[in-house]
């Protein structure tokens, strides 16, 4: 693969009232695994399911249930592992996370302690065109997720549903590389992306199919590069953890919050507690999550319900043999097989349908021509009636097709921006649309040359103030336009029109 | 190793079992008996030995990705002391 040359951004800097601060922050993102069955069990994990529709036996904990693993989410886990480079753990094992909490059925989470599946990884975050960041990833582990409790359907009741409930979600753990809010959410953007070209996550964080906790400090400059030296985090300040986020904005403005809360405790003589916070988006502020007096301790032990869970390196180079082109690599094929600017390869390549619909149409085309038009006119189009590429009315063979009357000359691209419209509004075959409603360009310099003729026939007093100004041509070449609909070849009229007004 | 008082006392609480305050010491003292137990077993010298995960040589066997379970939304509420419109009543949790 061809590596785009790439320079660090700066590390976000809070000015305090006593000094400078930068910002360090790690995140855990919750990425649901794109299975139909749940991690442990055979009930679905269809969203938006009558509530406790979607629950087994196992979920539900009753007693004397056993859980089985569901095959497709480990491989989901190994090809995200391979996704971000990351080395891939052939032995690992389960563990609980025992805590209490209406919407845990089992009194403990099943998840991956103490040896997780996959290893150390990296993810180049794009912050704009040559300027990325590249972001060690520590590890991900298989675990369930729990149930839902719904607190504001009656005023002193929580209402719980266990369709969640063990739900293969992978953590995925970055080490503290991530240095400001943007870059927190340029992060997820850029995770997002692998795991849909990977399609082992969908990523719609409106469902919580994606969820990050935000781990955030903050600390004097040049702590943090003592801290890459020598992997000591003693040289960072004291960590809040930010729960449950899952909308990029409300992110970047926690941390922005988290971080000034923290300075000013500092500033103040005083200590950050280590602690778990959560952001209220109405009053933008973090508060204390957990009550103090009981620290959470969550006895962490080997799950003796499940084997370890072992699995074969021929296994794991069969799935790294199906990983599909990932998005640094198709962005830097982009750029030099299409010749297109690091910015329009990274819009085409944002998401993987927009990608294959855009190969589609530049497939033996002028691929700058092909990304100019998927951008501006369909991208333009879509996010103007809220479309997603999925549902463009427009397929890439009927876009294709434009562009080949184009490059053919048969229409001016000011016609083929109108055929795209008709072409969106009512479908069709664009060739035989030209043909039907005669939007051919004429190039027939014949009955160009009888168009200016009746012009300049019809209009001599105009002939003659042009005489004198020859700007005025425009006018001449816009009637021969307005006349022909639009079809006239501009260039020829433009020719016709200058040799007519001079003779 | 010993288990003093408040310790079995919050065990008890993280374990969410209700112990009465006469009990704690009787607690206390056999969960340290059982402690001591473990510490006698860690000298024992298991250099090289590999855990033992399971007396029988088998993996971890694995379920096909296929929805097979669920839809039984009666009988996963049956036992609920409370429910209303499918969902789990229960005593309000927010903080």
């Amino acid at each position: 693969m061809l590596d785009l040359a790439y320079t660090e951004p700066k590390p976000k800097v809070i000015s305090g009232a006593k000094g400078d601060w930068e910002l360090v922050i790690g995140m855990e993102v919750h990425a649901q695994v794109a299975s139909k069955a749940k991690l442990f069990s055979g009930a679905s994990t269809e969203f938006g399911a009558e509530p406790n529709s979607n629950v087994s036996f196992v979920d539900a904990a009753m007693p004397g249930m056993l859980p089985v693993i569901n095959e497709f989410c480990v491989e989901q886990a190994v090809r995200t592992g391979l996704g971000i480079k990351a080395a891939i753990n052939l032995y690992s094992a389960f563990d609980r996370k025992n805590y209490f909490y209406p919407d845990l059925p089992q009194g403990y989470q099943i998840s991956q302690l103490y040896h997780p599946i996959v290893g150390e990884g990296e993810i180049l975050v794009d912050m704009e065109p040559g300027v990325a960041r590249n972001v060690r990833v520590e590890r991900i582990h298989l675990e369930q997720d729990a149930g839902k409790s719904v607190h504001d359907m009656d005023p002193n009741m929580s209402f719980v549903d266990l369709n969640r409930t063990g739900v293969a979600l992978m953590e995925i753990v970055s080490m503290p590389d991530i240095r400001g809010p943007e870059e927190a959410a340029a992060y997820l953007t850029k995770m997002r992306q692998i795991l849909r070209y990977l399609g082992t996550c969908d990523g719609n964080m409106q469902n919580g199919n994606m969820r990050a906790d935000v781990n955030v400090s903050v600390c004097p400059a040049g702590q943090y590069e003592k801290y890459r030296e020598t992997g000591d985090f003693s040289h960072l300040g004291t960590r809040c953890e930010l729960k449950n986020m899952n909308s990029m904005r409300f992110i970047q403005a926690a941390i922005d919050y988290e971080a000034r809360r923290q300075i000013a405790i500092l500033e103040d003589g005083g200590t950050i507690d280590q602690e778990t916070r959560l952001y209220d988006a109405d009053k933008n502020e973090t508060r204390s999550m957990r009550s103090k007096e009981e620290a959470q301790d969550y006895r962490y032990f080997p799950c003796p319900d499940l084997l370890p869970l072992v699995i074969e390196q021929s296994w794991v180079d069969e799935i790294k043999a199906s990983l599909p082109e990932l998005p640094d690599a198709k962005k830097a094929r982009f750029v030099t097989e299409f010749g297109m600017t690091e910015y329009d390869a990274s819009v085409l390549t944002a998401d993987v349908r927009d990608a294959a619909y855009f190969e589609e149409v530049a497939q033996g085309r002028d691929g700058k021509q092909a990304a100019n038009w998927v951008i501006n006119e369909l991208f333009g189009r879509l996010n103007k009636a809220e479309l997603t590429i999925k549902d463009s009315p427009i397929s890439a063979d009927q876009l294709g097709g434009i562009l080949d009357l184009i490059a053919k000359d048969e229409i001016s691209g000011k016609i083929g921006k109108d055929l795209f419209e008709i072409v969106w509004n009512e479908g069709g075959d664009p060739a035989k649309i030209v043909e039907e409603r005669g939007m051919k360009q004429v190039t027939d310099t014949g009955a160009i040359e009888t168009a200016v003729d009746q012009i300049i026939a019809d209009n001599p007093a105009q002939v003659e103030k042009a005489k004198q100004n020859p700007k005025l041509a425009g006018w001449f070449v816009g009637q021969v336009m307005k006349a022909t609909g639009g079809k006239a070849n501009p260039k020829a009229v433009n020719e016709i029109v200058a040799k007519k007004l001079q003779d | 190793m010993s288990i003093d008082k408040e310790t079995a006392r919050r065990a008890a609480y993280l374990a969410r079992i209700e112990v009465k305050d006469e009990d704690l010491d009787a607690l206390a003292g056999e969960l340290s008996g059982i402690l001591d137990f473990m510490e006698q077993l860690s000298e024992v010298d298991v250099e090289g030995v590999e855990p033992l995960t399971s007396v029988t040589p088998m993996n971890l066997p694995m379920r096909k990705d296929e929805v097979t379970d669920g839809y039984q939304q009666d009988k996963i509420l049956a036992n609920a002391p409370d429910a209303r419109e499918g969902f789990f009543a229960v005593p309000k949790v927010v903080e």
